[in-house]
């Protein structure tokens, strides 16, 4: 595994992409190091808030050291964030945590699924499963990925339409099935072999059900709230099946032993 | 130039220490700062058995520092043992047991199945304020405080600092009380028992309700604390409470600790630890300072 450091980044984009959701490319050689599901911690400037703000990693240019992520604006350090320009520079905490297990959708017939914020870190994962765009062709690929948005301001839908077959749904209707990611799969009769998801608890909690209920494999990419991002403090974690390898009492720590879990793994 | 204090015959190469609980049995920080560059590393609390500590959430951050109620997951005194000692004793750095219970006998267990260990003291944990039974019980009241710290100086084969609250009314009570019953030193200031509502939810943000405050909002309650138990207690005393930097820690040791403990600022910059180490020396290289012992408590 990659050397964890806290570095310095330069933001070579930044721009509001739907309400509140800001979409930031910085440029770091922790690029080099990173993979689908991992995240970085971001340093407010105000230090008065003092904590770095986990947010997932969207999207991978490892060859140019660039990092982009899609955040949503949530307290007061990601407000701070989303006034930061072009060219300036940011704090940032990373390589952090274990990251999809990409081995696990090889060849088979994948359901990417995103709800809200957890969107973002559906991007690499896409990328990568596909093979890349020119692999991944227009509708020929064997990844099904099930976006669920609140209302009409989508974010990420093209760029993930060049890794795969998009479904969108939408709480209010405006756009695609009303409801949820998993009226999506009753709507349309989707199957899979595999799962992996990043969303809301409740969405993690359909998406585990049916994964169980179906017989398949499912990852999900948690969340809770942490403060050292490495592992140190056990603010963050989560009850799991087993015993967990570093206090063996079954809780995990959501930033060094996930954030992604097998959802059979975990109490959610 | 010396860098060099000692606490109870034992001798560390520099004032800096880990704060209990901040920085694990120091294998995750390992990555980012060289553990042979500090004075001690003070583990995370440990108990007979693995405790599973509380719900989440269990971090808030707050208005210059953060609140915390963990409630002292750890993986008992057995895994310790095989774990996380042998890993420290790799590195040319002091190990300090932070040791926690529910009971007095807890304490005693896990403080005899240390006896043959070989680590440099114990820190005993009776300020922790996030568990419903034992830590904070003990260390609030002088003469339950009194009681547990002669119990445990009884069967303790190292020294021993009793770490203590500061939510109490007046800290030089407790101070002198674990001095009257034997411990060889004290740590101060454990966290400050705080509280977070989010008011949108009309709901507490830790699962726990209350959760210890920690990080620079608590330094000047932590330094005058530290300055109070210099004027009461002979002992030495490791000062913690919100340290970024060097000369914070020099804050506390001119108020009379002889070491120091970087606590939650781990969290925000890994490199806290080190950073602080090199900022002591070129303090004292700039103002000609040869031995840092005579900076221990030179205000007064």
């Amino acid at each position: 595994m990659s050397q964890k450091k806290k570095v310095s980044a330069v933001i070579t984009a930044h721009k509001e992409i739907a309400p509140a959701i800001f979409d930031m490319q910085i440029q770091t050689e922790l690029a080099k190091e990173a993979k689908a599901g991992q995240f970085i911690a971001l340093y407010p400037k105000n230090e008065s808030t003092l904590l770095p703000r986990p947010i997932s990693i969207c999207e991978i240019d490892e060859k140019r050291e660039k990092l982009r992520i899609v955040y949503r604006i949530a307290g007061k350090g990601t407000r701070e964030f989303s006034t930061y320009k072009e060219g300036e520079a940011v704090s940032v905490l990373g390589i952090l945590g274990n990251g999809f297990p990409i081995e696990a959708g090889k060849e088979k017939k994948i359901f990417l699924m995103g709800g809200g914020i957890g969107i973002p870190p559906m991007l690499e994962l896409a990328k990568e499963l596909s093979g890349g765009a020119e692999k991944a062709g227009n509708g020929k690929t064997g990844v099904n990925i099930i976006l669920g948005y609140r209302d009409a301001q989508l974010f990420l839908k093209e760029d993930l339409e060049r890794y795969g077959n998009v479904y969108v749904a939408t709480e209010d209707g405006s756009i695609g099935t009303k409801g949820n990611v998993m009226d999506v799969l009753r709507e349309n009769g989707l199957q899979a072999d595999v799962i992996f998801a990043c969303g809301p608890m409740p969405m993690l909690r359909a998406v585990k059900n049916y994964a169980k209920e179906q017989e398949i494999p499912a990852y999900i990419s948690l969340e809770e709230r942490m403060a050292c991002g490495v592992g140190a403090c056990l603010g963050c974690v989560c009850k799991t099946k087993n015993v967990d390898r570093h206090s063996h009492v079954n809780n995990a720590r959501i930033c060094t032993d996930g954030p992604v879990f097998e959802a059979d793994e975990v109490e959610i | 130039m010396n860098t060099k204090v000692a606490i109870a015959g034992v001798e560390f190469k520099n004032p800096v220490m880990t704060g209990s609980g901040t920085f694990g049995s120091g294998m995750e920080y390992g990555e980012f700062v060289d553990l042979n560059r500090l004075g001690a590393v003070v583990t995370k609390g440990v108990a007979n058995v693995p405790w599973e500590g509380n719900p989440t959430p269990r971090v808030a951050e707050v208005y210059g520092g953060m609140l915390n109620a963990i409630g002292l997951q750890n993986p008992g005194i057995d895994v310790l043992i095989q774990r996380d000692i042998p890993f420290l004793k790799q590195y040319d750095t002091k190990i300090i047991v932070n040791v926690c219970g529910k009971t007095v006998e807890d304490y005693v267990e896990v403080v005899e199945r240390l006896a043959d260990e070989k680590v440099d003291m114990l820190e005993i944990n009776v300020s922790c304020p996030n568990v419903k039974k034992g830590a904070i019980a003990f260390g609030q009241k002088a003469d339950s405080l009194f009681d547990i710290t002669s119990k445990i100086k009884k069967v303790a084969k190292q020294p021993i600092i009793m770490k203590l609250s500061p939510n109490v009314t007046d800290i030089t009570e407790m101070a002198k009380a674990a001095e009257a019953a034997g411990s060889d030193a004290i740590s101060l200031i454990n966290t400050l028992t705080g509280m977070k509502i989010d008011i949108h939810k009309r709901a507490f943000v830790l699962a726990n309700k209350t959760g210890g405050l920690s990080g620079p909002a608590v330094k000047p309650v932590a330094v005058r604390m530290v300055y109070q138990c210099a004027q009461a207690v002979k002992i030495p005393i490791i000062g913690m409470g919100g340290i970024a930097n060097a000369e914070d820690a020099l804050e506390f040791m001119m108020a009379g600790a002889t070491a120091v403990a970087v606590g939650a600022m781990n969290f925000v910059n890994p490199y806290t630890t080190a950073e602080v180490v090199e900022g002591i020396e070129k303090f004292m290289e700039e103002k000609q300072v040869e031995d840092i012992r005579e900076l221990i408590g030179c205000v007064r």
